[in-house]
């Protein structure tokens, strides 16, 4: 590993500064960047620990949530106006990682986490353009047994894994990013880029920005919603496919739904069509459902190894409607 | 290239030259001397070098040594009594068999105590959950469940290492 210079930034003014400069990396948490560093995929001259400017904060109000970049994920997933009003973004944060990592790793990072592709992960650099710009993509005619459904390109196949980012999305929350001139403020459901022609770009943070808070509209049903993760495992594992669904119901019909799903883009894939198409269906009709869901899925471009995705994915988003619908 | 460093461990301030690039974990291997923690994939996976930090378990191989300055780092030999007297999970560990080769074993005590404190082992399926990020080769889960459950039996939730934890409730124990 490349020896750095380690620093302390005393003052968001400092850490946007250090932000701004591409030979330095941001550090919170750290359960990301000390990958990066350790895998050889950046290798910064400086590291400026950003912990010691507070945006910790979580507060709660009548009309929505608002939580600092830097609180952990152990603090959120445990805040009490977190479990009542958005249960949700509490199931996203813990069935992601372990209790360690929960402890350590900050809201604004895992947003800032990158995919796990295998390739781009590899611990001898292949092409992967996520890695170094230009160099190629080996997953596109590699192992695409994880690779996304929509919104790939030749440049790059890969998923986003964060949980909590598909939650997020599904309470149309938004990235609070601070900016040298002030704020800029971004869909969760679009912080993450999809690779296009540019694929070596992660998300929609530019150079010399930082991520302040996340801020969450009011959900007037919060118990009506739900995040499912498919995995290959019970505990600790990254998704296969998961889903987030917010519903509202009259008696079993539904009145409103809204569907992000993790696992088959790289950002969260918000199923607009399933969503107007669910709209008067009934809950417990699983075969409607499911119909309604695969409307979003005449897009999808399945590639040779991820084309059971294209079952698993509106079945388990018909799941998490059905869970959040409160019949299991 | 050495930055100047305090760092408190097991409630003794340590004062050194640490390279940058040094993790918590290696710092407290290398140069304490404390190798009760155990490097295992060095990629936050596995949970062997599980310590607390404040009071919260944490990977000390995903942390700079240099990011722990001004915090309390406990390791698995500050959770023995000063009189040498073993801890209660310690000693259900040995008294249900509860590793073979004992490489993961201070990771897992570790995370156990934290697990208890948290109230987070009210079952064996809510034990097994919250004991996911430590990993066994030897696979003596079924031990280490037990020795969690039975621990738990005669330790209450609230506090470790002096911090006060914060004590879920039924509903923050959702896997």
């Amino acid at each position: 590993m490349k020896t750095f210079a380690y620093q302390r930034a005393d003052s968001i003014a400092e850490a946007l500064a250090a932000a701004a400069d591409p030979d330095t990396e941001l550090i919170a948490g750290g359960t990301e960047v000390l990958n990066w560093l350790k895998e050889g995929i950046w290798a910064p001259d400086r590291l400026v620990d950003i912990t010691g400017l507070g945006l910790a904060e979580i507060d709660s109000g009548p009309t929505g949530l608002r939580i600092g970049a830097l609180a952990r994920m152990s603090d959120v997933a445990a805040h009490p106006a977190v479990r009542a009003g958005y249960p949700i973004l509490a199931e996203s944060l813990l069935r992601a990682a372990s209790p360690q990592l929960r402890n350590m790793a900050t809201i604004g990072g895992n947003l800032m986490q990158r995919t796990r592709c295998p390739y781009f992960r590899a611990d001898s650099a292949l092409p992967c353009h996520k890695r170094v710009a230009g160099s190629g993509c080996s997953a596109r005619h590699g192992d695409t047994s994880t690779a996304a459904l929509f919104g790939w390109s030749d440049g790059c196949v890969a998923t986003h894994p964060s949980d909590l980012a598909v939650a997020l999305a599904a309470l149309d929350a938004t990235v609070v990013v601070r900016t040298e001139q002030g704020q800029r403020r971004i869909s969760a459901a679009e912080f993450h880029r999809l690779p296009d022609d540019e694929p070596w770009l992660h998300n929609e943070l530019r150079m010399g920005e930082l991520i302040e808070a996340v801020e969450v509209p009011a959900e007037p049903d919060p118990r009506g919603s739900h995040y499912l993760k498919v995995r290959e495992r019970v505990s600790y594992e990254f998704a296969v496919t998961s889903a987030a669904a917010v519903v509202t119901l009259s008696g079993r019909e539904i009145t409103n739904a809204r569907l992000a799903m993790g696992g088959v883009a790289h950002r969260p894939w918000r199923l607009f069509e399933a969503e107007q198409a669910l709209a008067g269906r009934n809950i417990d009709d699983r075969e409607e459902l499911l119909a309604a869901v695969r409307l979003s899925f005449a897009g999808a471009r399945a590639l040779p190894g991820n084309a059971y995705k294209l079952t698993l994915a509106p079945r388990t988003a018909v799941r998490a409607l059905r869970i959040a619908g409160g019949r299991r | 290239m050495g930055i100047h460093q305090v760092l408190r461990v097991n409630g003794v301030d340590h004062e050194f030259e640490v390279d940058p690039r040094a993790t918590l974990v290696d710092v407290l291997r290398e140069q304490l001397g404390l190798t009760g923690t155990k490097k295992g994939c060095d990629r936050g996976e596995c949970g062997a070098c599980t310590v607390f930090l404040d009071g919260r378990r944490v990977l000390a191989c995903m942390m700079l040594a240099v990011a722990a300055t001004g915090r309390e780092v406990t390791t698995i030999e500050g959770l023995t009594s000063s009189d040498g007297a073993l801890h209660p999970v310690q000693r259900e560990f040995l008294d249900n068999d509860a590793f073979q080769c004992g490489f993961c074993t201070p990771g897992q005590i570790m995370s156990a105590t934290a697990c208890i404190a948290e109230g987070h082992a009210g079952s064996d399926d809510e034990i097994r959950e919250w004991m996911s990020g430590n990993i066994c080769r030897c696979a003596a889960y079924p031990q280490i469940v037990s020795s969690v459950a039975k621990a738990n039996g005669h330790l209450g939730a609230g506090t470790i290492a002096g911090f006060a934890v914060p004590v879920a409730d039924e509903a923050g124990s959702e896997p």
